[in-house]
Protein backbone atom coordinates (compact mmCIF):
# COMPACT_ATOMS: atom_id res chain seq x y z
CA UNK A 1 0.00 0.00 0.00
CA UNK A 2 3.02 2.28 -0.14
CA UNK A 3 1.81 3.53 -3.51
CA UNK A 4 -1.13 5.15 -1.78
CA UNK A 5 1.22 7.44 0.10
CA UNK A 6 2.39 8.97 -3.13
CA UNK A 7 -1.13 10.00 -3.93
CA UNK A 8 -1.29 12.46 -1.03
CA UNK A 9 1.48 14.48 -2.57
CA UNK A 10 -0.28 17.40 -4.26
CA UNK A 11 2.65 19.39 -5.62
CA UNK A 12 1.86 20.78 -9.06
CA UNK A 13 4.07 18.61 -11.25
CA UNK A 14 3.30 15.20 -9.83
CA UNK A 15 0.20 14.67 -11.96
CA UNK A 16 2.48 14.42 -14.97
CA UNK A 17 4.08 11.34 -13.52
CA UNK A 18 0.88 9.53 -12.69
CA UNK A 19 0.86 6.07 -14.18
CA UNK A 20 -2.71 5.60 -15.28
CA UNK A 21 -2.50 1.85 -15.00
CA UNK A 22 -1.33 2.00 -11.45
CA UNK A 23 -3.98 4.50 -10.69
CA UNK A 24 -6.79 2.16 -11.67
CA UNK A 25 -5.00 -0.56 -9.81
CA UNK A 26 -5.00 1.54 -6.68
CA UNK A 27 -8.63 2.28 -7.09
CA UNK A 28 -9.42 -1.38 -6.84
CA UNK A 29 -7.21 -1.77 -3.83
CA UNK A 30 -8.94 1.05 -2.01
CA UNK A 31 -12.29 -0.65 -2.35
CA UNK A 32 -10.74 -3.86 -1.23
CA UNK A 33 -8.97 -2.34 1.73
CA UNK A 34 -11.78 -0.09 2.90
CA UNK A 35 -14.17 -2.87 3.61
CA UNK A 36 -16.78 -0.19 4.16
CA UNK A 37 -18.07 -0.30 0.59
CA UNK A 38 -18.75 -3.98 0.48
CA UNK A 39 -17.54 -7.45 1.19
CA UNK A 40 -15.54 -9.82 -0.95
CA UNK A 41 -18.50 -10.45 -3.25
CA UNK A 42 -18.69 -6.80 -4.22
CA UNK A 43 -14.96 -6.79 -4.75
CA UNK A 44 -15.22 -9.80 -7.04
CA UNK A 45 -18.09 -8.33 -9.05
CA UNK A 46 -16.21 -5.07 -9.34
CA UNK A 47 -13.00 -6.63 -10.65
CA UNK A 48 -14.84 -8.92 -13.05
CA UNK A 49 -16.98 -6.08 -14.43
CA UNK A 50 -13.94 -3.93 -15.09
CA UNK A 51 -11.79 -6.76 -16.45
CA UNK A 52 -9.66 -5.34 -19.28
CA UNK A 53 -10.19 -8.34 -21.59
CA UNK A 54 -9.90 -6.37 -24.81
CA UNK A 55 -6.92 -4.32 -23.64
CA UNK A 56 -3.76 -4.51 -25.74
CA UNK A 57 -1.40 -3.48 -22.93
CA UNK A 58 -0.11 -6.61 -21.24
CA UNK A 59 0.89 -4.69 -18.11
CA UNK A 60 -2.68 -3.57 -17.53
CA UNK A 61 -3.91 -7.12 -18.03
CA UNK A 62 -1.32 -8.51 -15.62
CA UNK A 63 -2.27 -5.97 -12.97
CA UNK A 64 -5.92 -6.84 -13.33
CA UNK A 65 -5.07 -10.52 -13.18
CA UNK A 66 -3.05 -10.13 -10.00
CA UNK A 67 -5.83 -8.17 -8.40
CA UNK A 68 -8.53 -10.63 -9.42
CA UNK A 69 -6.47 -13.53 -8.13
CA UNK A 70 -5.91 -11.70 -4.87
CA UNK A 71 -9.67 -11.29 -4.50
CA UNK A 72 -10.32 -14.91 -5.45
CA UNK A 73 -7.78 -16.26 -2.98
CA UNK A 74 -9.03 -14.03 -0.19
CA UNK A 75 -12.56 -15.43 -0.41
CA UNK A 76 -12.93 -18.44 1.83
CA UNK A 77 -14.19 -21.75 0.48
CA UNK A 78 -17.37 -21.49 2.52
CA UNK A 79 -18.22 -18.09 1.04
CA UNK A 80 -17.80 -19.17 -2.58
CA UNK A 81 -21.36 -20.37 -3.05
CA UNK A 82 -22.91 -17.13 -1.77
CA UNK A 83 -20.53 -15.22 -3.94
CA UNK A 84 -21.32 -17.14 -7.12
CA UNK A 85 -25.03 -16.81 -6.47
CA UNK A 86 -24.75 -13.10 -7.17
CA UNK A 87 -22.86 -13.37 -10.45
CA UNK A 88 -24.68 -13.41 -13.77
CA UNK A 89 -23.70 -15.75 -16.57
CA UNK A 90 -21.39 -13.33 -18.37
CA UNK A 91 -19.41 -12.66 -15.21
CA UNK A 92 -19.12 -16.39 -14.57
CA UNK A 93 -17.47 -16.75 -17.98
CA UNK A 94 -15.03 -13.94 -17.13
CA UNK A 95 -14.35 -15.58 -13.77
CA UNK A 96 -13.58 -18.88 -15.50
CA UNK A 97 -10.99 -17.12 -17.65
CA UNK A 98 -9.25 -15.75 -14.54
CA UNK A 99 -9.35 -19.14 -12.84
CA UNK A 100 -7.48 -20.66 -15.77
CA UNK A 101 -5.12 -17.71 -15.81
CA UNK A 102 -4.46 -18.34 -12.14
CA UNK A 103 -3.49 -21.93 -12.85
CA UNK A 104 -0.73 -20.60 -15.10
CA UNK A 105 1.03 -18.74 -12.31
CA UNK A 106 0.66 -20.83 -9.18
CA UNK A 107 1.61 -19.45 -5.80
CA UNK A 108 1.64 -21.44 -2.61
CA UNK A 109 -1.78 -22.96 -2.00
CA UNK A 110 -3.40 -21.04 -4.82
CA UNK A 111 -4.05 -23.97 -7.13
CA UNK A 112 -6.07 -26.01 -4.66
CA UNK A 113 -8.19 -23.00 -3.85
CA UNK A 114 -8.67 -22.20 -7.53
CA UNK A 115 -9.71 -25.82 -8.11
CA UNK A 116 -12.48 -25.30 -5.58
CA UNK A 117 -13.56 -22.21 -7.50
CA UNK A 118 -13.34 -24.13 -10.76
CA UNK A 119 -15.51 -26.93 -9.46
CA UNK A 120 -18.21 -24.57 -8.23
CA UNK A 121 -18.31 -22.48 -11.40
CA UNK A 122 -18.39 -25.67 -13.46
CA UNK A 123 -21.40 -26.88 -11.45
CA UNK A 124 -23.30 -23.76 -12.46
CA UNK A 125 -22.30 -23.02 -16.02
CA UNK A 126 -21.02 -26.41 -17.17
CA UNK A 127 -18.43 -27.19 -19.79
CA UNK A 128 -19.79 -24.27 -21.82
CA UNK A 129 -17.91 -21.72 -19.75
CA UNK A 130 -14.68 -23.75 -19.99
CA UNK A 131 -15.04 -23.87 -23.77
CA UNK A 132 -15.66 -20.13 -23.82
CA UNK A 133 -12.57 -19.49 -21.71
CA UNK A 134 -10.54 -21.21 -24.43
CA UNK A 135 -12.47 -20.10 -27.52
CA UNK A 136 -12.67 -16.37 -26.89
CA UNK A 137 -9.95 -14.36 -28.53
CA UNK A 138 -10.02 -11.77 -25.77
CA UNK A 139 -8.21 -13.52 -22.98
CA UNK A 140 -7.91 -12.62 -19.34
CA UNK B 1 -40.40 -41.68 -33.50
CA UNK B 2 -36.92 -42.28 -34.77
CA UNK B 3 -35.67 -44.46 -37.59
CA UNK B 4 -32.09 -45.68 -37.34
CA UNK B 5 -30.41 -46.68 -40.59
CA UNK B 6 -27.13 -48.47 -40.73
CA UNK B 7 -25.44 -48.33 -44.11
CA UNK B 8 -22.53 -50.53 -43.15
CA UNK B 9 -19.91 -47.80 -43.22
CA UNK B 10 -17.65 -46.79 -40.34
CA UNK B 11 -18.31 -43.08 -40.43
CA UNK B 12 -20.46 -40.69 -42.40
CA UNK B 13 -19.01 -37.24 -42.84
CA UNK B 14 -22.03 -35.78 -44.66
CA UNK B 15 -25.25 -36.86 -46.31
CA UNK B 16 -28.00 -35.53 -48.57
CA UNK B 17 -31.44 -36.87 -49.51
CA UNK B 18 -33.15 -36.82 -52.86
CA UNK B 19 -36.58 -35.25 -53.24
CA UNK B 20 -38.76 -38.21 -52.22
CA UNK B 21 -36.26 -39.55 -49.63
CA UNK B 22 -35.96 -42.89 -51.42
CA UNK B 23 -32.29 -42.28 -52.07
CA UNK B 24 -29.47 -40.85 -50.04
CA UNK B 25 -25.96 -39.76 -50.95
CA UNK B 26 -23.35 -40.11 -48.23
CA UNK B 27 -19.65 -39.64 -47.90
CA UNK B 28 -18.02 -42.48 -45.92
CA UNK B 29 -15.36 -40.11 -44.57
CA UNK B 30 -13.07 -40.42 -47.58
CA UNK B 31 -12.90 -39.26 -51.19
CA UNK B 32 -15.96 -41.20 -52.36
CA UNK B 33 -19.67 -40.47 -52.49
CA UNK B 34 -22.03 -43.41 -52.21
CA UNK B 35 -25.60 -43.27 -53.47
CA UNK B 36 -27.98 -45.68 -51.70
CA UNK B 37 -31.55 -46.61 -52.55
CA UNK B 38 -34.10 -47.72 -49.97
CA UNK B 39 -35.51 -51.15 -50.80
CA UNK B 40 -37.75 -53.52 -48.92
CA UNK B 41 -34.71 -55.48 -47.79
CA UNK B 42 -32.66 -52.52 -46.66
CA UNK B 43 -30.35 -50.05 -48.32
CA UNK B 44 -28.83 -50.96 -51.67
CA UNK B 45 -25.69 -49.29 -52.98
CA UNK B 46 -26.49 -47.89 -56.43
CA UNK B 47 -23.24 -46.23 -57.35
CA UNK B 48 -19.93 -45.22 -55.88
CA UNK B 49 -19.03 -41.79 -57.23
CA UNK B 50 -15.27 -41.56 -57.46
CA UNK B 51 -13.94 -38.39 -58.95
CA UNK B 52 -12.48 -36.49 -56.01
CA UNK B 53 -8.91 -37.09 -54.90
CA UNK B 54 -9.29 -36.00 -51.29
CA UNK B 55 -11.91 -35.92 -48.53
CA UNK B 56 -15.37 -34.88 -49.63
CA UNK B 57 -16.38 -31.87 -47.52
CA UNK B 58 -19.91 -31.24 -48.70
CA UNK B 59 -22.80 -32.84 -50.60
CA UNK B 60 -26.05 -31.21 -51.66
CA UNK B 61 -28.84 -32.77 -53.69
CA UNK B 62 -31.11 -30.40 -55.61
CA UNK B 63 -34.67 -31.71 -55.23
CA UNK B 64 -36.13 -30.18 -58.40
CA UNK B 65 -33.35 -30.57 -60.93
CA UNK B 66 -32.19 -33.84 -59.35
CA UNK B 67 -28.53 -32.89 -59.49
CA UNK B 68 -25.90 -33.56 -56.86
CA UNK B 69 -23.12 -31.12 -56.16
CA UNK B 70 -20.09 -32.22 -54.18
CA UNK B 71 -17.02 -30.35 -53.03
CA UNK B 72 -13.78 -31.63 -51.65
CA UNK B 73 -10.50 -30.75 -50.00
CA UNK B 74 -8.85 -31.27 -53.41
CA UNK B 75 -10.15 -27.75 -54.33
CA UNK B 76 -12.69 -29.12 -56.81
CA UNK B 77 -16.44 -29.30 -57.07
CA UNK B 78 -18.48 -31.53 -59.36
CA UNK B 79 -22.09 -31.33 -60.46
CA UNK B 80 -23.45 -34.84 -60.98
CA UNK B 81 -26.34 -35.41 -63.36
CA UNK B 82 -28.20 -38.66 -63.80
CA UNK B 83 -28.25 -40.27 -67.24
CA UNK B 84 -31.14 -42.29 -68.66
CA UNK B 85 -29.66 -45.53 -67.36
CA UNK B 86 -29.48 -44.16 -63.82
CA UNK B 87 -25.72 -43.61 -63.83
CA UNK B 88 -24.37 -40.35 -62.39
CA UNK B 89 -21.99 -38.33 -64.53
CA UNK B 90 -19.72 -35.63 -63.17
CA UNK B 91 -19.28 -32.16 -64.64
CA UNK B 92 -16.25 -30.29 -63.39
CA UNK B 93 -16.82 -26.81 -61.98
CA UNK B 94 -14.35 -24.03 -62.63
CA UNK B 95 -13.89 -22.88 -59.02
CA UNK B 96 -10.58 -21.00 -59.28
CA UNK B 97 -9.80 -21.48 -55.57
CA UNK B 98 -6.38 -22.26 -54.17
CA UNK B 99 -7.43 -23.90 -50.91
CA UNK B 100 -9.83 -26.71 -49.97
CA UNK B 101 -13.52 -26.28 -50.69
CA UNK B 102 -15.24 -26.60 -47.32
CA UNK B 103 -18.99 -26.41 -47.88
CA UNK B 104 -21.51 -26.31 -50.71
CA UNK B 105 -25.20 -25.43 -51.00
CA UNK B 106 -27.65 -25.28 -53.91
CA UNK B 107 -29.68 -22.11 -54.15
CA UNK B 108 -33.42 -22.57 -53.53
CA UNK B 109 -35.90 -22.02 -56.32
CA UNK B 110 -34.89 -19.27 -58.67
CA UNK B 111 -36.51 -17.99 -61.81
CA UNK B 112 -34.06 -18.01 -64.66
CA UNK B 113 -34.00 -16.17 -67.91
CA UNK B 114 -32.64 -19.22 -69.64
CA UNK B 115 -35.55 -21.50 -70.41
CA UNK B 116 -34.41 -25.06 -69.65
CA UNK B 117 -33.84 -24.36 -65.96
CA UNK B 118 -36.87 -22.20 -65.29
CA UNK B 119 -37.90 -22.36 -61.62
CA UNK B 120 -35.07 -24.55 -60.46
CA UNK B 121 -31.90 -24.58 -58.45
CA UNK B 122 -29.81 -22.48 -60.77
CA UNK B 123 -26.82 -21.53 -58.60
CA UNK B 124 -24.75 -22.93 -55.83
CA UNK B 125 -22.26 -21.47 -53.41
CA UNK B 126 -18.98 -23.06 -52.38
CA UNK B 127 -17.08 -21.88 -49.32
CA UNK B 128 -13.34 -22.27 -49.29
CA UNK B 129 -10.29 -22.19 -47.09
CA UNK B 130 -8.87 -19.53 -49.39
CA UNK B 131 -11.03 -16.81 -47.80
CA UNK B 132 -13.39 -16.88 -50.71
CA UNK B 133 -16.96 -17.86 -51.57
CA UNK B 134 -17.51 -19.03 -55.14
CA UNK B 135 -21.03 -18.46 -56.43
CA UNK B 136 -21.40 -20.84 -59.37
CA UNK B 137 -23.85 -20.88 -62.26
CA UNK B 138 -24.22 -22.66 -65.55
CA UNK B 139 -23.15 -20.91 -68.74
CA UNK B 140 -24.94 -22.66 -71.58
CA UNK B 141 -22.86 -21.00 -74.33
CA UNK B 142 -19.72 -22.66 -73.01
CA UNK B 143 -21.57 -25.64 -71.58
CA UNK B 144 -19.84 -25.49 -68.22
CA UNK B 145 -20.25 -24.30 -64.64
CA UNK B 146 -18.36 -21.16 -63.85
CA UNK B 147 -18.24 -18.93 -60.83
CA UNK B 148 -17.83 -15.46 -59.45
CA UNK B 149 -15.97 -14.81 -56.23
CA UNK B 150 -16.93 -13.04 -53.04
CA UNK B 151 -13.66 -12.07 -51.36
CA UNK B 152 -14.08 -9.01 -49.22
CA UNK B 153 -14.16 -8.70 -46.27
CA UNK B 154 -13.63 -12.40 -45.56
CA UNK B 155 -10.54 -12.82 -43.41
CA UNK B 156 -10.42 -16.54 -42.89
CA UNK B 157 -11.80 -19.93 -43.96
CA UNK B 158 -15.49 -19.99 -44.83
CA UNK B 159 -16.97 -22.89 -42.86
CA UNK B 160 -20.63 -22.68 -43.78
CA UNK B 161 -22.97 -21.06 -46.33
CA UNK B 162 -26.73 -20.84 -46.71
CA UNK B 163 -29.17 -19.27 -49.19
CA UNK B 164 -32.02 -16.89 -48.51
CA UNK B 165 -35.31 -18.27 -49.90
CA UNK B 166 -35.41 -15.43 -52.45
CA UNK B 167 -32.33 -16.92 -54.16
CA UNK B 168 -30.38 -13.66 -54.16
CA UNK B 169 -28.92 -13.32 -50.68
CA UNK B 170 -26.27 -15.53 -49.11
CA UNK B 171 -25.08 -15.92 -45.53
CA UNK B 172 -21.66 -17.25 -44.63
CA UNK B 173 -19.95 -18.14 -41.37
CA UNK B 174 -16.21 -18.04 -41.05
CA UNK B 175 -13.30 -18.88 -38.78
CA UNK B 176 -12.67 -15.16 -38.32
CA UNK B 177 -15.53 -15.28 -35.75
CA UNK B 178 -17.95 -13.45 -38.01
CA UNK B 179 -21.21 -14.12 -39.80
CA UNK B 180 -21.81 -12.11 -42.95
CA UNK B 181 -24.79 -11.61 -45.21
CA UNK B 182 -23.91 -10.97 -48.86
CA UNK B 183 -25.78 -10.11 -51.99
CA UNK B 184 -25.52 -13.11 -54.33
CA UNK B 185 -27.20 -11.47 -57.30
CA UNK B 186 -25.64 -12.41 -60.62
CA UNK B 187 -26.46 -9.86 -63.28
CA UNK B 188 -25.58 -12.23 -66.15
CA UNK B 189 -28.50 -14.47 -65.47
CA UNK B 190 -30.97 -12.75 -63.16
CA UNK B 191 -33.22 -9.85 -63.99
CA UNK B 192 -33.71 -7.93 -60.76
CA UNK B 193 -32.17 -8.09 -57.30
CA UNK B 194 -34.43 -9.27 -54.50
CA UNK B 195 -36.21 -6.86 -52.25
CA UNK B 196 -35.87 -8.70 -48.97
CA UNK B 197 -35.45 -7.51 -45.39
CA UNK B 198 -31.66 -7.76 -45.57
CA UNK B 199 -31.48 -5.10 -48.28
CA UNK B 200 -30.53 -5.53 -51.90
CA UNK B 201 -27.74 -4.72 -54.25
CA UNK B 202 -27.03 -4.94 -57.95
CA UNK B 203 -23.57 -6.35 -57.47
CA UNK B 204 -22.47 -9.72 -56.26
CA UNK B 205 -20.65 -9.70 -52.97
CA UNK B 206 -22.04 -6.51 -51.47
CA UNK B 207 -21.91 -6.88 -47.70
CA UNK B 208 -25.47 -6.48 -46.42
CA UNK B 209 -24.87 -7.28 -42.76
CA UNK B 210 -22.05 -8.41 -40.53
CA UNK B 211 -22.25 -9.94 -37.06
CA UNK B 212 -19.45 -10.62 -34.63
CA UNK B 213 -20.05 -13.89 -32.82
CA UNK B 214 -19.62 -12.22 -29.44
CA UNK B 215 -17.96 -8.97 -28.34
CA UNK B 216 -15.17 -11.17 -26.92
CA UNK B 217 -14.44 -12.98 -30.15
CA UNK B 218 -16.09 -16.26 -29.36
CA UNK B 219 -14.57 -18.83 -31.65
CA UNK B 220 -15.27 -20.26 -35.08
CA UNK B 221 -18.72 -20.26 -36.64
CA UNK B 222 -19.72 -23.88 -37.23
CA UNK B 223 -23.03 -23.48 -38.98
CA UNK B 224 -25.37 -20.68 -40.06
CA UNK B 225 -28.86 -21.04 -41.54
CA UNK B 226 -31.68 -18.81 -42.72
CA UNK B 227 -35.08 -19.29 -41.13
CA UNK B 228 -37.81 -20.61 -43.50
CA UNK B 229 -39.17 -17.07 -44.01
CA UNK B 230 -35.67 -15.70 -44.52
CA UNK B 231 -36.01 -12.90 -41.99
CA UNK B 232 -33.80 -14.46 -39.36
CA UNK B 233 -30.48 -16.23 -39.32
CA UNK B 234 -29.34 -18.64 -36.67
CA UNK B 235 -25.75 -19.63 -36.07
CA UNK B 236 -23.86 -21.91 -33.72
CA UNK B 237 -20.21 -21.40 -32.86
CA UNK B 238 -17.35 -22.86 -30.93
CA UNK B 239 -18.15 -20.97 -27.72
CA UNK B 240 -21.19 -23.24 -27.19
CA UNK B 241 -23.55 -20.45 -28.12
CA UNK B 242 -26.64 -20.24 -30.26
CA UNK B 243 -27.33 -16.83 -31.77
CA UNK B 244 -30.21 -15.47 -33.78
CA UNK B 245 -30.21 -12.22 -35.74
CA UNK B 246 -33.45 -10.71 -36.99
CA UNK B 247 -33.45 -8.42 -40.02
CA UNK B 248 -36.95 -7.15 -39.28
CA UNK B 249 -35.80 -5.93 -35.87
CA UNK B 250 -32.84 -3.89 -37.02
CA UNK B 251 -30.46 -6.86 -37.05
CA UNK B 252 -30.85 -7.34 -33.31
CA UNK B 253 -28.98 -10.39 -32.05
CA UNK B 254 -30.22 -12.76 -29.36
CA UNK B 255 -27.45 -14.85 -27.82
CA UNK B 256 -27.76 -17.91 -25.67
CA UNK B 257 -24.63 -19.23 -24.02
CA UNK B 258 -25.25 -22.85 -23.17
CA UNK B 259 -23.44 -24.99 -20.61
CA UNK B 260 -22.75 -27.76 -23.13
CA UNK B 261 -19.94 -28.56 -25.50
CA UNK B 262 -20.09 -26.59 -28.75
CA UNK B 263 -22.80 -27.31 -31.27
CA UNK B 264 -21.62 -28.32 -34.71
CA UNK B 265 -24.72 -27.88 -36.77
CA UNK B 266 -28.19 -26.42 -36.60
CA UNK B 267 -31.41 -26.48 -38.58
CA UNK B 268 -34.70 -24.57 -38.34
CA UNK B 269 -37.80 -26.64 -37.68
CA UNK B 270 -40.59 -24.16 -38.29
CA UNK B 271 -40.26 -20.43 -37.80
CA UNK B 272 -39.52 -20.48 -34.08
CA UNK B 273 -37.66 -23.68 -33.31
CA UNK B 274 -34.10 -24.72 -33.85
CA UNK B 275 -32.49 -28.11 -33.57
CA UNK B 276 -28.82 -27.96 -32.70
CA UNK B 277 -26.52 -30.95 -32.65
CA UNK B 278 -23.55 -31.60 -30.44
CA UNK B 279 -19.96 -31.80 -31.35
CA UNK B 280 -18.87 -34.65 -29.11
CA UNK B 281 -18.51 -35.72 -25.55
CA UNK B 282 -21.08 -37.67 -23.61
CA UNK B 283 -24.09 -36.17 -25.28
CA UNK B 284 -24.14 -37.02 -28.97
CA UNK B 285 -27.74 -35.98 -29.31
CA UNK B 286 -29.81 -33.25 -30.90
CA UNK B 287 -31.31 -30.58 -28.69
CA UNK B 288 -34.37 -28.49 -29.40
CA UNK B 289 -34.37 -24.75 -28.73
CA UNK B 290 -37.24 -22.33 -29.27
CA UNK B 291 -37.90 -18.62 -29.36
CA UNK B 292 -40.61 -17.43 -26.97
CA UNK B 293 -43.04 -14.53 -27.45
CA UNK B 294 -40.56 -12.07 -25.98
CA UNK B 295 -37.96 -13.08 -28.51
CA UNK B 296 -35.82 -14.98 -26.01
CA UNK B 297 -34.18 -18.27 -26.85
CA UNK B 298 -34.82 -21.11 -24.44
CA UNK B 299 -33.96 -24.76 -24.17
CA UNK B 300 -36.92 -27.07 -24.80
CA UNK B 301 -35.64 -30.62 -24.58
CA UNK B 302 -33.14 -33.21 -25.57
CA UNK B 303 -34.53 -35.23 -28.44
CA UNK B 304 -32.94 -38.48 -27.44
CA UNK B 305 -34.70 -40.35 -24.66
CA UNK B 306 -32.68 -43.53 -24.86
CA UNK B 307 -32.33 -45.04 -21.42
CA UNK B 308 -29.16 -46.43 -20.01
CA UNK B 309 -28.89 -50.11 -20.64
CA UNK B 310 -29.24 -52.10 -17.44
CA UNK B 311 -26.43 -54.53 -16.88
CA UNK B 312 -27.66 -57.86 -15.65
CA UNK B 313 -26.41 -59.44 -12.43
CA UNK B 314 -24.32 -56.60 -11.07
CA UNK B 315 -23.40 -57.65 -7.58
CA UNK B 316 -22.70 -55.14 -4.85
CA UNK B 317 -19.21 -56.52 -4.51
CA UNK B 318 -18.43 -56.00 -8.17
CA UNK B 319 -19.96 -52.54 -8.07
CA UNK B 320 -17.70 -51.35 -5.27
CA UNK B 321 -14.71 -53.05 -6.80
CA UNK B 322 -15.35 -51.24 -10.04
CA UNK B 323 -15.89 -47.94 -8.25
CA UNK B 324 -12.60 -48.44 -6.50
CA UNK B 325 -10.61 -49.36 -9.58
CA UNK B 326 -12.16 -47.26 -12.32
CA UNK B 327 -14.32 -44.71 -10.48
CA UNK B 328 -17.44 -45.90 -12.25
CA UNK B 329 -20.17 -48.29 -11.26
CA UNK B 330 -20.44 -50.24 -14.47
CA UNK B 331 -17.37 -52.03 -15.77
CA UNK B 332 -18.48 -52.20 -19.38
CA UNK B 333 -20.27 -48.92 -19.95
CA UNK B 334 -18.57 -48.18 -23.23
CA UNK B 335 -21.86 -47.34 -24.92
CA UNK B 336 -23.28 -43.83 -24.68
CA UNK B 337 -26.82 -43.27 -23.46
CA UNK B 338 -27.85 -41.98 -26.84
CA UNK B 339 -28.68 -43.34 -30.27
CA UNK B 340 -25.62 -41.82 -31.87
CA UNK B 341 -22.44 -43.23 -30.40
CA UNK B 342 -20.13 -40.56 -31.76
CA UNK B 343 -20.06 -37.02 -33.07
CA UNK B 344 -23.02 -35.95 -35.16
CA UNK B 345 -21.61 -33.81 -37.91
CA UNK B 346 -24.41 -33.39 -40.38
CA UNK B 347 -28.06 -32.51 -39.85
CA UNK B 348 -30.63 -32.03 -42.62
CA UNK B 349 -34.24 -31.04 -42.65
CA UNK B 350 -36.29 -33.81 -44.25
CA UNK B 351 -39.86 -32.54 -43.91
CA UNK B 352 -41.74 -30.04 -41.77
CA UNK B 353 -41.40 -32.13 -38.65
CA UNK B 354 -38.58 -34.49 -39.51
CA UNK B 355 -34.84 -34.09 -39.75
CA UNK B 356 -31.99 -36.50 -40.23
CA UNK B 357 -28.58 -36.70 -38.60
CA UNK B 358 -25.47 -38.61 -39.51
CA UNK B 359 -22.25 -38.98 -37.63
CA UNK B 360 -18.92 -40.62 -37.15
CA UNK B 361 -20.57 -43.77 -35.78
CA UNK B 362 -21.79 -44.56 -39.31
CA UNK B 363 -25.47 -44.24 -38.42
CA UNK B 364 -28.09 -42.24 -40.24
CA UNK B 365 -31.02 -41.34 -38.00
CA UNK B 366 -34.32 -39.75 -38.97
CA UNK B 367 -36.02 -37.93 -36.09
CA UNK B 368 -39.67 -37.02 -35.93
CA UNK B 369 -40.64 -33.95 -33.92
CA UNK B 370 -44.34 -34.75 -33.83
CA UNK B 371 -44.18 -36.37 -30.44
CA UNK B 372 -41.96 -33.60 -29.13
CA UNK B 373 -44.50 -31.01 -30.21
CA UNK B 374 -47.11 -32.97 -28.31
CA UNK B 375 -44.84 -32.96 -25.29
CA UNK B 376 -44.41 -29.21 -25.53
CA UNK B 377 -48.14 -28.80 -25.71
CA UNK B 378 -48.58 -30.92 -22.60
CA UNK B 379 -45.96 -28.92 -20.78
CA UNK B 380 -47.66 -25.72 -21.76
CA UNK B 381 -50.82 -27.07 -20.16
CA UNK B 382 -48.98 -27.60 -16.92
CA UNK B 383 -47.42 -24.18 -17.13
CA UNK B 384 -45.72 -24.29 -13.75
CA UNK B 385 -43.98 -27.51 -14.57
CA UNK B 386 -42.94 -26.20 -17.95
CA UNK B 387 -40.46 -23.77 -16.48
CA UNK B 388 -38.56 -26.61 -14.86
CA UNK B 389 -37.24 -27.37 -18.31
CA UNK B 390 -35.59 -24.08 -18.94
CA UNK B 391 -31.89 -24.16 -18.28
CA UNK B 392 -31.93 -21.24 -15.91
CA UNK B 393 -34.42 -22.75 -13.56
CA UNK B 394 -32.51 -26.01 -13.47
CA UNK B 395 -29.41 -24.09 -12.55
CA UNK B 396 -31.23 -22.13 -9.90
CA UNK B 397 -32.45 -25.34 -8.37
CA UNK B 398 -28.97 -26.78 -8.41
CA UNK B 399 -27.58 -23.62 -6.88
CA UNK B 400 -30.23 -23.69 -4.17
CA UNK B 401 -29.38 -27.31 -3.41
CA UNK B 402 -25.71 -26.46 -3.17
CA UNK B 403 -26.38 -23.56 -0.89
CA UNK B 404 -28.32 -25.83 1.41
CA UNK B 405 -25.40 -28.23 1.36
CA UNK B 406 -23.00 -25.41 2.15
CA UNK B 407 -25.05 -24.21 5.11
CA UNK B 408 -25.19 -27.69 6.53
CA UNK B 409 -21.44 -27.95 6.56
CA UNK B 410 -21.21 -24.61 8.36
CA UNK B 411 -23.57 -25.78 11.04
CA UNK B 412 -21.61 -28.94 11.52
Amino acid sequence: MSRNDGKKDSSASTFRKIDVDQYSDNNFREEDADGGIGGPTEALISVLRSAPLGCKNQQVKDNARNLTLKVLLSIKSTQIDDCLGQLDRDLLDVLMKYIYRGFEIPTEGSSSHLLTWHEKVYNISGVGSIVRAFADSKRA
Amino acid sequence: MTEVHNLGVDAISCHAWNKDRKEVAICPNNNEIQVYKRTSSGWKLLQNLQEHDMHVMGIDWAPNTNRIVTCSADKNAYVWTQEGDGKWNPAWVLLRINRAATCVKWSPLGTMLVKPFARSENKFAVGSGGRVIAVCYFVSENNWWQCKHIKRPLRSTVTTVDWHPDNKVLVAGSTDYKVRVFSAFISDMEDAPGNGPWGHSNTLGTLLAEFQNTPNGGGWIHSVVFSPCGNKICWVAHNSSICIADATKGNAVIRLYTEHLPFLNCVWMGSNSIVAVHKHGHSCMPMLYSIDDNGQLYFVSKLDNTQKKEAAGLSAMRKFQSLDRQARTDTNDNALDSIHQNTINCVRKVSNNEFSTSGLDGQLVVWDLKYVNKLIWLFNLAAGEFHCWSEDSIKKRNAAKEQKGGKNTVQN
